[in-house]
């Protein structure tokens, strides 16, 4: 590992797991229950104090779910995108240890968004499923999930199936922005110009800033679920060592 | 083992002399198996003959459907015939030579994606114009379909090859290549489907075009890079 | 308060069905996410420390 200046000490720190699974360990607790109360904050807010939309009436309050969640899935792919090259570039096991425990994550966000974007849409477009642009590109995002995981999956040793899942993940990174563009080109040419589901005009505060709370939430969710699995990876990948042995002794 | 022409033996080192020597290697390799290149064209007759039978003859409504179910059955025959890319020089251990060779891999690895495509995309695009008039497509979009299918499958055979470099290692690597590589295929295909449909209502083609010869250009600057990286990936375990 | 009653809350103006439905299944994900990874760790942790004394104890 080349010893660069321009890095900060806590970036190689970062890259040795049992610091990783220590730092990891004393900050749960207090982000879990800070998200904990961020999203029953904001799912009160969202359901009983935001306005109902004057268009759409109560069912805009699923914008409070799917916003969210659709934010998260596409954040946590460039995660999951910048963890692989990070376990590539400098060959950093906990980077690889992330890229895996992003994935299903991020894969279950993109299908929260997904599922609640139709539920949406039944009420406000009259049907279960619209090959919407938003829809259509959050779908091929949960494909490019489903595939990284798959791949990393598939391959039995743990640092070479990482290193594939890295190389996708790129690769799907670089995608995106193209997919993206090419479905809302063919959206504009197979469908009318109609109220964009996830549209955000100009909202009055009393309807943005529930979403705000909600997008906050979600994130601190994601980065809970995403240290619990870590660190689940972290015990299972260095179950042979030292300071692992001690730990189960503690138990 | 029979490996035909050794590329790793070309006495000039220049790129071109290497490519050269790939493609030809490649060609020879295929043509002595001559079953396995009619595959993939037999493939894309039959799934473009399931449309009629599965939907509907009617005239009318095939030729709707035709620039989307031509351009999808050639992406899935090529998508199917990825597998074949760099299996048979993996199992004889002919990559790792590849691979351990001073040659440069981004030549090789792009040689053997166009002698590839060569054998699949382009005789795809060459036998377009049968299918487009099983499916009734009107006269006018040919010259898209063929156009769109000339500058689109090349993009296919990269990425995947990407797909098929990455999965080399397993042993039932054919339906994970089709899982990793579809959403990677969806705007070609839009964008070639695009092209038909515009030439049929007599629209210009010229930005379609465009856009597809773009998606080429990026993919044969980065996917060479890709596919290199996970073929060490794949013979490092 | 947008609603004037609980049945209000709940019939969310006729779109009941889907306000809840989305909401459940938020709440399924997130809770799921967050509990599946523990249960995981408390498998993990139990497997290794039967592991660990196996290896002893031979």
């Amino acid at each position: 590992m080349a010893e660069k200046k321009w890095l900060p000490r806590w970036f190689f720190q970062l890259a040795s797991p049992r610091w990783c699974y220590q730092i990891t360990g004393r900050l749960l607790p207090g982000l879990l229950l800070l998200t904990l109360l961020l999203l029953a904050v904001g799912t009160v807010w969202s359901l009983l104090f935001a306005p109902a939309d004057y268009q759409q009436g109560n069912s805009f309050r699923i914008i409070y779910l799917h916003v969210p969640s659709a934010i998260v899935a596409q954040s946590a792919y460039l995660l999951m995108a910048l963890a692989g090259a990070i376990g590539l570039i400098w060959r950093i096991k906990v980077a690889d240890m992330v890229l895996k425990s992003t994935a299903p994550i991020g894969a279950s966000m993109a299908l929260l968004a997904l599922v609640t974007g139709a539920i949406w849409g039944k009420p406000t477009w009259g049907s279960w499923w619209v090959w919407d642009a938003r829809l259509t590109s959050m779908l091929i995002l949960l494909f490019l999930y489903l595939g990284v995981m798959a791949l990393n999956s598939a391959i039995e040793n743990e640092s070479t199936a990482a290193r594939a899942a890295a190389i996708l993940a790129l690769v799907g990174v670089v995608n995106i922005p193209i997919i993206k563009y090419s479905v809302e080109w063919w959206n504009t040419l197979h469908q009318p110009a109609t109220f964009k589901l996830t549209e955000k005009p100009a909202m009055p505060a009393e309807m943005w800033l529930p979403l705000l709370v909600m997008v906050i939430a979600f994130y601190g969710f994601f980065v809970v679920s995403l240290m619990q699995r870590l660190r689940n990876e972290i015990l299972w990948r260095e179950r042979r060592t030292g300071w692992v042995r001690e730990l189960l002794n503690k138990q | 083992m029979s490996t035909g022409t050794n590329p790793g033996n070309v006495r000039r080192g220049s790129a071109l002399a290497l490519f050269t020597a790939t493609v030809r290697r490649e060609f020879l390799l295929s043509f002595r198996r001559k079953s396995d290149l009619a595959n993939p064209l037999i493939f894309f007759v039959m799934v473009a003959t399931l449309f009629p039978l599965g939907v509907s003859p009617e005239p009318d409504f095939l030729a709707q459907l035709a620039p989307g179910v031509i351009w999808v059955a050639a992406l899935l025959a090529t998508l199917l015939s990825m597998d074949a890319l760099f299996r048979s020089d993996y199992e004889d251990g002919s990559l790792e030579q590849l691979l351990l060779s001073p040659q440069p891999l981004f030549v090789l690895v792009l040689a053997k994606v166009a002698a590839h495509w060569c054998m699949t995309g382009l005789a795809l695009t060459l036998m377009a114009p049968l299918l487009a008039l099983m499916l009734f497509l009107p006269a006018d979009g040919m010259a898209g379909l063929l156009l769109s299918l000339l500058l689109g499958t090349p993009t296919l055979s990269l990425v995947g090859a990407i797909g098929a470099a990455l999965t080399v290692g397993l042993k039932k690597g054919g339906v994970l290549i089709s899982l990793l590589v579809l959403p990677l295929y969806i705007p070609v295909l839009i964008f070639g489907t695009g092209a038909v449909q515009a030439a049929v209502t007599g629209l210009p083609l010229a930005g379609y075009l465009a856009l597809l010869g773009a998606l080429l250009a990026l993919a044969l600057v980065l996917a060479p890079v890709a596919i290199a990286a996970a073929l060490r990936i794949s013979i490092s375990s | 308060m947008s609603f004037n009653s609980f049945s209000e809350f709940l019939a969310m103006g006729g779109h009941g069905l889907y306000v809840w439905l989305s909401y459940g299944l938020g709440v399924g994900v997130i809770a799921a996410n967050l509990i599946l990874p523990r249960l995981s760790r408390n498998r993990l942790l139990a497997e290794q420390k039967r592991r660990l004394r196996r290896e002893e104890n031979a």
